[in-house]
């Protein structure tokens, strides 16, 4: 595993918004914080590594229980203050090393508090709000579940050291009881599998791979660039639907999600028509 | 001369449990009403388990029956645990995802349709990886618009369980049915054995995993609503029950704050005890705090 996990979230967090603390009440492991994109305010959302954390197995990186809760409540916060007022944005910067698997968390049912998140976030882009996920590190499992994977656009470094994906390769090699050398060869055969942000954009879920230098320490170019392509992300956002069809109709589903359509297609027809 | 000879009750018990997916879903809709969408028959498999050598299955391990409960207009989506620990790959996922559309389409034009999810899942396939996950992330998101004029009724009856990012859309329904065989949590107790050491969670331990995700405590604490034992009649008396109730006041995924206290009033220096987890979070519901 990257040893890195969260540094970059938090560079990103205050490079985009020149804060780099939580917010008064919140867990230090939740950057919140409103600042300016383009000519308008947006919210911006980061689970960063805290040390000092009071969940020990959610205190390098993961989304615990204080980090989902936490999510859902700043997530809330903007619906409800801009109940009668333009959508404000809001920008989830993943870098999730995962969810974080503990028994404390499994017996305060972490499975609620993750739901909520993802709820947060859905009721948000079903509202009218752009939720942009801006995935500038790792976004892996219930992590990326609970912290991004409701946005209507997706975008992602075209780095290394960005890794979408179900589960860690360690992990996914045991449970699959594969080495991880097997695991690393099906992943350029299969792209479903593969740990190549490169393969994963060929699944048509982002709206766009963006190619930045230095992604660990922005400048101010890099940064500029990202904002612009964060404002064009919005204002697409804003100009389609509330839904995640996007995520069918790309030109990467219709080449790599064939069997999905089909079962679409068949079920749409079958709905209707004994 | 006739003689009574007195039979435990369970005898007489048809089991939920022993089914499979389809017949799972079949017990619960209304005799004759229904009929199964994207079947067998039509073998849109996994393109992606072949490439791996591994057996794909026909209906990819997840059943869709549209009909009627109670007379009311139902979809049921039975995912099958005896197929790769029921998980999520691309073709079942886009049949779960598809069935909540048109449900929620029927729905917003009058004809409201109630989804039945009959989880017994490992969560995202990792044969199919990211698309397994993605599929989670459609589900949940397809799931909260039918949710805003159906009720979302999940069913875990066991063995298999509900784990992993499936274990958000269970989290995500408006009502959730359990069997004391049944468990439901984000990561399985050999997930977390392996990622963060034996000491924190020892998976041998059945009596401890029970006790933590088992259907029992999950009811008693308040995260699922009615535990029910393994027949099936009650277990479609229960979804029953949940369809003329309707749509919940509130739904729990959305008591952001009620959950947040009750995490930040817990004691997370040591582990805490399922019992009195119970005790803590009934007491606050006795107060007002319940949805």
């Amino acid at each position: 595993m990257n040893a890195q996990v969260g540094l970059r979230g938090r560079a990103w967090f205050q490079a985009l918004t020149g804060k780099n603390s939580a917010m008064d009440g919140d867990p230090g492991s939740v950057l919140t914080a409103d600042a300016e994109l383009g000519n308008e305010s947006a919210r911006f959302l980061c689970v960063v590594p805290s040390g000092q954390g009071r969940f020990p197995c959610a205190r390098r990186g993961e989304v615990g229980l204080e980090e989902a809760y936490s999510l859902a409540m700043r997530v809330r916060e903007v619906i409800g203050q801009d109940e009668n007022n333009r959508k404000r944005p809001i920008i989830a910067i993943v870098d999730v090393k995962s969810q974080a698997y503990g028994r404390r968390e499994e017996t305060a049912a972490i499975f609620l508090a993750a739901a909520a998140a993802a709820d947060a976030y859905a009721s948000a882009r079903m509202k009218g709000h752009p939720v942009i996920a801006l995935v500038v590190g790792q976004a892996i499992s219930g992590g990326f579940l609970t912290h991004g994977y409701q946005a209507n656009r997706i975008l992602a470094f075209d780095d290394s050291g960005v890794i979408i994906h179900a589960m860690h390769k360690e992990a996914a090699a045991r449970i699959t009881l594969r080495s991880v050398a097997d695991l690393e060869r099906l992943g350029h055969e299969i792209a479903p599998m593969s740990y190549d942000i490169r393969d994963y954009a060929r699944l048509g879920l982002l709206h766009k791979l963006l190619h930045v230098e230095n992604p660990d320490n922005p400048s101010k170019a890099t940064l500029a660039q990202v904002q612009k392509e964060l404002i064009d992300a919005i204002a697409d956002a804003r100009a389609g639907s509330t839904d995640l069809r996007n995520h069918f109709s790309s030109e990467g589903a219709r080449q790599m999600r064939l069997a999905g359509l089909a079962a679409r297609r068949h079920m749409e027809e079958e709905w209707i028509t004994p | 001369m006739s003689t009574t000879v007195a039979f435990p009750p369970f005898v007489n018990r048809k089991s939920f449990i022993e089914l499979d997916a389809r017949s799972r879903a079949q017990s619960l809709m209304d005799p004759g009403s229904w009929r199964e969408l994207v079947g067998p028959f039509e073998r849109i498999e996994s393109p992606w388990l072949p490439e791996q050598g591994i057996a794909p299955q026909s209906d990819d391990g997840c059943v869709v029956l549209k009909g009627s409960i109670a007379g009311k207009p139902a979809v049921v989506i039975a995912l099958e645990g005896g197929f790769q620990a029921g998980s999520m790959g691309e073709v079942s996922g886009s049949k779960m995802t598809t069935a909540l559309d048109l449900a929620a389409r029927d729905s917003q034009n009058g004809t409201k349709t109630t989804a039945v999810l009959l989880l017994e899942t490992g969560g995202v396939r990792l044969q199919e990886a990211n698309l397994g996950l993605a599929a989670i992330a459609e589900v949940i998101a397809s799931l909260l618009v039918l949710r805003q004029h159906a009720p979302i009724i999940t069913v875990v009856a066991g063995t298999v369980g509900c784990f992993g990012g499936m274990s958000l859309v269970a989290g995500l329904s408006s009502y959730i049915i359990m069997t004391p065989e049944a468990r439901l949590g984000l990561n399985g107790a050999e997930v977390i054995e392996q990622e963060s050491g034996i000491e924190e969670f020892d998976s041998s331990d059945r009596a401890l995993i029970w006790a933590i995700t088992g259907g029992e405590q999950r009811v008693a604490m308040g995260v699922a609503d009615e535990l029910v034992v393994d027949d099936m009649r009650k277990i479609a008396a229960a979804v029953q029950k949940y369809i003329q109730v309707g749509l919940p006041r509130v739904h729990r995924s959305e008591q952001v704050d009620l959950y947040r206290a009750r995490i930040a009033a817990l004691d997370a220096s040591k582990q805490f005890g399922p019992l009195s987890l119970r005790q803590s979070w009934n007491e606050k519901a006795n107060q007002g705090g319940a949805r």
